[in-house]
């Protein structure tokens, strides 16, 4: 019978007074009993909508069938079909805009946490499966790719396994992209991150660490010097937005890049890391999206007040709900509705102090959000001793200016076709390389659609 | 993992290391830096290639021993490898052959200011060469500069050997003797830079200094290398490391490079003691 309580089974995690001050992993997944409680929520519609709303249509109803029998190895296998990284994504995708917002539960209660059930089958498998992955036959063919965060794992997955000769190169000295530097810890262990390579590993997929296409090596070069016949750039979004306002490069001040990639890759919270990190007492945030999330709550974890300073109000951030509501749990402070115009630095340069203006939402503009507005002779300063900026990224460079013949759009990213295919023949893009800055899942629907096409490309 | 398969000596606390890094050294070309990490709690420190051996497939840094990492890196012997080692990064110092220019060295910075020296001169261009050091013991590659250039100052803070002063001393000895420059390349540390940019900016000379800030990523990811430069934001890594020395904020990027004075001061006595106690 269908279990009809209105609410999800809740996540068991660590208490907020508590995680604000370790690095652990927060939410510690669902036992079986309630894997099995949740999975009875499902009616198994036919309409299945909640397929439709995720980008890699993961066969949602059909694993859930298979943990109501307790077949979780199974249920995995169902995952695997289309995902990648279920660990991975049953954890950081915003499920809430995708397939749990058509779930039919959803209208009267909760919808079913689809999200919270693929974690749990994934982290099943990881512990209790050591199958060896299926792959068909070497087929000779030699890909490369470029970035291995979850664009690129995705690509090298599908493609590994229809036989495909993989090559990842990564110009960092750990695999994993944003996934290893920019997602924290507690939210992403990088245990589970290093396991998912593993599994790529596991299928011959190499990968070049240490190395950054555009400078050790071009495109041209992995066509003509090193034998690959298809390449996909994964490569992210890359350059932090700074604001354009008086004192950004006053000490204190960090991009959202640098301060989590000082902590996540570097491990600069550890006292066994070589890395150094601010340890603040008084840190803004400036920005309301994922990434401010994260710094926020890193900054917490280091020890500081922390205040998430943003234009618009608490209705309009554009972070996980899930992510604010941690973050408000664990004791961040929202100032919404108000956006710094100055910082301030004393002699020795370091950031003492941020002018805050008040903000009021106008009419809504051409995308239908309301714009912010600047409240004149609002302004006020407000102590602090760092300042991180969350503004969002901008598309690296490197790769176009080396790469002839590729075209990118005004923003910066690469223009590629509805199979992923950019301006260069066999080079194929996707991800935040493409797009700005976006969601893990999307630039693994990226990395899934280049995969498929450079397979259909290849075999002909 | 990245084997050294030279090192040498030059000074009590400057190492040459050659290591192992066919794609890195293939790419290289003088300007350039790399990013290494000595073991796997490593930072990434960057460093700007002093040589490079495309047949040998060899890259060649040479490092002052300041602080932990470099003290750990000095731990290592032949033999030993690098956990990691990526680049070239940055954009390559623009030469041209028709340019009468002077290289100015500060330090263990001599030891990038030679291959863009080497460049000029194997080019034809006519180049002056200013090599400063604290003191007559600490004086590296003087007998390389000399080779590669037409007249070479040496200088030294304490006018034990050379010139007596820092390297605008000498710098200003040459334009007396009637040189004169289209270019100048001043490559050192910050506050050296700082003052030939001055110097040069009197007789109106374009100057080009090589600046290392603080970086992590070395590949425009992190923003954490951002410099002022003629009032704009610019990151060392992907615009640089070569900037317009009239143009950059000295007072900001000199305070920018101490803002983890004390972590490091506190990592090197760490690591002093780690070593001492592991050599008893």
């Amino acid at each position: 019978m269908a279990n009809m309580a209105p609410g999800k089974n809740p996540m068991p995690s660590q208490e907020p007074d508590i995680r604000n001050k370790n690095f652990d992993e927060v939410a510690l997944g669902y036992t079986k009993e309630q894997a099995l409680d949740e999975s009875e929520r499902c009616l198994n519609c036919k309409a299945k909508p909640c397929v439709a709303g995720c980008p890699v249509n993961i066969d949602i109803p059909g694993f859930i069938s298979e943990i109501k029998e307790g077949r979780f190895e199974e249920a995995y296998q169902v995952i695997a079909r289309t995902s990648a990284l279920p660990a991975i994504c049953g954890r950081v995708c915003p499920q809430e805009t995708q397939c749990e917002k058509y779930c039919v539960r959803g209208k009267k209660g909760d919808p079913v946490g689809i999200g919270r059930l693929e974690r749990f089958v994934a982290d099943y498998h990881m512990e209790n499966s050591d199958a060896a992955p299926v792959r068909k036959e070497p087929n000779g063919h030699k890909v490369a790719i470029i970035g291995s965060g979850p664009a690129g794992l995705t690509c090298a997955v599908d493609l590994a396994r229809e036989g495909y000769d993989v090559t990842i190169f990564e110009a960092l000295h750990t695999a994993g992209g944003v996934l290893v530097y920019g997602i924290p810890e507690f939210r992403l262990p990088k245990s589970i991150v290093a396991k998912e390579i593993e599994g790529l590993k596991a299928m011959d997929v190499k990968i070049a660490t240490d190395t950054i296409v555009g400078r050790t090596i071009t495109i041209d070069e992995l066509f003509e010097d090193m034998g690959f016949e298809a390449v996909f750039i994964g490569s992210g979004a890359g350059l932090p937005m700074f604001m354009n306002i008086p004192g950004i490069n006053y000490k204190g001040v960090y991009s959202a890049n640098e301060f989590l990639t000082r902590i996540n890759l570097m491990k600069a919270y550890r006292e066994d890391s070589d890395t150094p990190i601010v340890r603040p007492k008084k840190a803004v945030i400036v920005g309301g999206g994922n990434v401010a999330m994260d710094a926020a709550r890193c900054a917490k974890r280091l020890g500081a007040e922390v205040h998430i300073v943003y234009r618009r109000g608490m209705e309009e951030l554009p972070a996980r709900r899930e992510e604010v509501e941690h973050a408000e749990e664990e004791g961040i402070i929202f100032d919404t509705l108000c956006n710094p115009v100055e910082i301030i630095g004393d002699e020795n340069g370091d950031a003492v102090k941020v002018r805050c203006i008040r903000m009021e939402l106008g009419e809504p503009d051409e995308s239908g959000r309301r714009s912010p507005k600047e409240i004149p002779g609002s302004e006020f300063e407000v102590d602090i001793d760092c300042l991180i900026m969350a503004l969002g990224t901008s598309p690296n460079p490197l790769i176009k200016n080396t790469t002839e013949g590729l075209e990118i759009n005004r923003k910066g990213g690469i223009i590629v076709n509805e199979d992923g295919l950019t301006s260069r023949e066999n080079v194929y893009a996707g991800g935040d390389a493409v797009t700005g800055a976006a969601t893990v899942i999307l630039a693994m629907g990226a990395g899934k659609t280049a995969a498929a096409a450079i397979d259909k490309a290849l075999r002909k | 993992m990245f084997k050294i398969v030279h090192k040498e000596k030059l000074q009590s606390t400057i190492t040459l290391y050659e290591i192992e890094a066919p794609l890195v050294a293939k790419k290289a070309q003088p300007g350039q830096f790399i990013i290494l990490r000595v073991d796997e709690n490593g930072e990434r420190i960057p460093i700007t290639i002093y040589d490079y051996d495309t047949e040998k497939g060899t890259v060649s840094i040479i490092v002052q021993t300041v602080g932990s990492t470099t003290m750990k890196l000095d731990t290592l012997n032949e033999g030993d490898c690098l956990q990691d080692f990526a680049g070239p990064l940055g954009k390559p110092t623009e030469v041209s052959a028709d340019k009468r220019v002077c290289v100015i060295g500060g330090g263990v910075g001599c030891a990038i200011a030679y291959p863009v020296l080497k460049k000029f001169h194997d080019c034809g261009a006519k180049v002056d060469a200013v090599i400063g050091f604290k003191t007559k013991e600490l004086i590296i590659l003087e007998d390389k500069f000399a080779q590669a250039c037409d007249t070479l100052k040496v200088c030294t803070d304490d006018g034990s050997y050379g010139v007596s002063g820092p390297v605008t001393v000498g710098f200003e000895e040459l334009i007396a003797s009637g040189a004169q420059y289209d270019e100048v390349f001043a490559i050192g540390p910050m506050i050296m830079m700082k003052f030939v940019s001055l110097a040069t900016k009197k007789y109106n000379i374009p100057t080009t200094v090589s600046m290392s800030p603080i970086m992590i990523d070395g590949t425009g990811m992190c923003g954490g290398c951002r410099l002022s430069v003629g009032g704009e934001t610019k990151f060392a890594c992907v615009d640089g490391p070569d900037f317009d020395g009239h143009l950059v904020d000295w007072d900001l990027a000199v305070q920018r490079s101490r803002v983890y004075n004390e972590f490091e001061t506190h990592k090197r006595e760490e690591t002093c003691n780690l070593l001492a106690g592991g050599n008893k």
